[in-house]
């Protein structure tokens, strides 16, 4: 029986860049940093108070299951803001957002009031878009 | 909520997060709850209570937190326990490597040995922290 979620998968354009915005604008930590040979990089990251939740930045390159084909198109289609990766929550929606727009982070919708609580939309350094969302208690 | 009562709650966040901040970058200097309090221009009172209810934690405790994170980075790096302890702003090896123990359950030497043993197993055998279905879309287990 599934328990539990143990990684997940964002696809980024840079790994260098996507681990500056993540550690140092977002606060993650950094779980397991790994050089795989010929450029290659297994890089994880865990939001600060969930350790076992293991977020891989999955470089978006040509190799194993990317053809160049697949790339460019994944490549336009992150850039586009395509996807959402997740929803973010913290403790206070304000002062998270006052924190990351102070430093350079780009958000696409400011703190709004919605019935589950208050929600921004941010987007991370590949265009990949995520709900920062203080709910309700 | 009026315009000017919305831009008063918005000055009033930007100065607590501009402390927290300033705890992040000053961490390893000799600060106290009073100059911290100061650059928010705040009563220490007033601070320690706004920042509490914004932050879940006091504004010391939230310095040794900082302080611990950073510890762990540099320990994990490789440098000395008395290097890492003066680098996140203890005045003795002896007083950080408590601060350490209660925060972590370990001492700064120990979890420097995990770190070490993590390092080595990563660099000797990456594959083995990579789940088989990553490993083989990347193409890494051919």
């Amino acid at each position: 029986m599934i328990t539990k979620i143990t990684h997940t998968c964002i696809y980024v354009l840079n790994q260098d860049s996507a681990y500056d915005f993540y550690v140092n604008k977002l606060g993650f930590k950094v779980h397991t940093d790994a050089p795989m040979g010929e450029g290659a990089r297994w890089l994880t990251v865990t939001p600060p108070e969930q350790p076992e939740l293991e977020i891989t930045l999955f470089l978006v390159a040509d190799g194993g299951m990317f053809d160049k084909e697949t790339v460019q198109t994944m490549t336009t289609l992150i850039k586009k803001g395509t996807f959402g990766a997740a929803v973010f929550t913290c403790k206070d929606l304000l002062a998270t957002y006052e924190e990351l727009k102070s430093k350079n982070v780009v958000f696409k919708k400011p703190p709004t009031k919605e019935f589950y609580g208050f929600e921004a939309l941010f987007i991370d350094d590949s265009g990949n878009w995520f709900s920062l969302a203080q709910i309700n208690s | 909520m009026s315009t000017m009562e919305q831009y008063e709650k918005i000055y009033l966040y930007q100065r607590i997060v501009r402390a927290k901040l300033f705890i992040d970058d000053h961490y390893s200097d000799n600060i106290d709850l009073d100059n911290i309090s100061d650059q928010a221009h705040f009563s220490k009172f007033h601070f320690i209570r706004l920042f509490k209810s914004i932050y879940g934690s006091t504004p010391n405790n939230y310095l040794i937190k900082v302080r611990m994170d950073k510890a762990k980075i540099l320990l994990a790096k490789g440098h000395s326990v008395l290097e890492t302890s003066i680098m996140v702003g203890f005045d003795s090896p002896t007083s950080f490597t408590g601060m350490f123990k209660k925060i972590t359950r370990l001492t700064p030497s120990k979890f420097q040995r995990e770190q070490e043993l993590k390092r080595n197993a990563i660099q000797s055998n990456p594959l083995l922290f990579v789940p088989n279905c990553f490993a083989e879309t990347h193409g890494w287990t051919k």
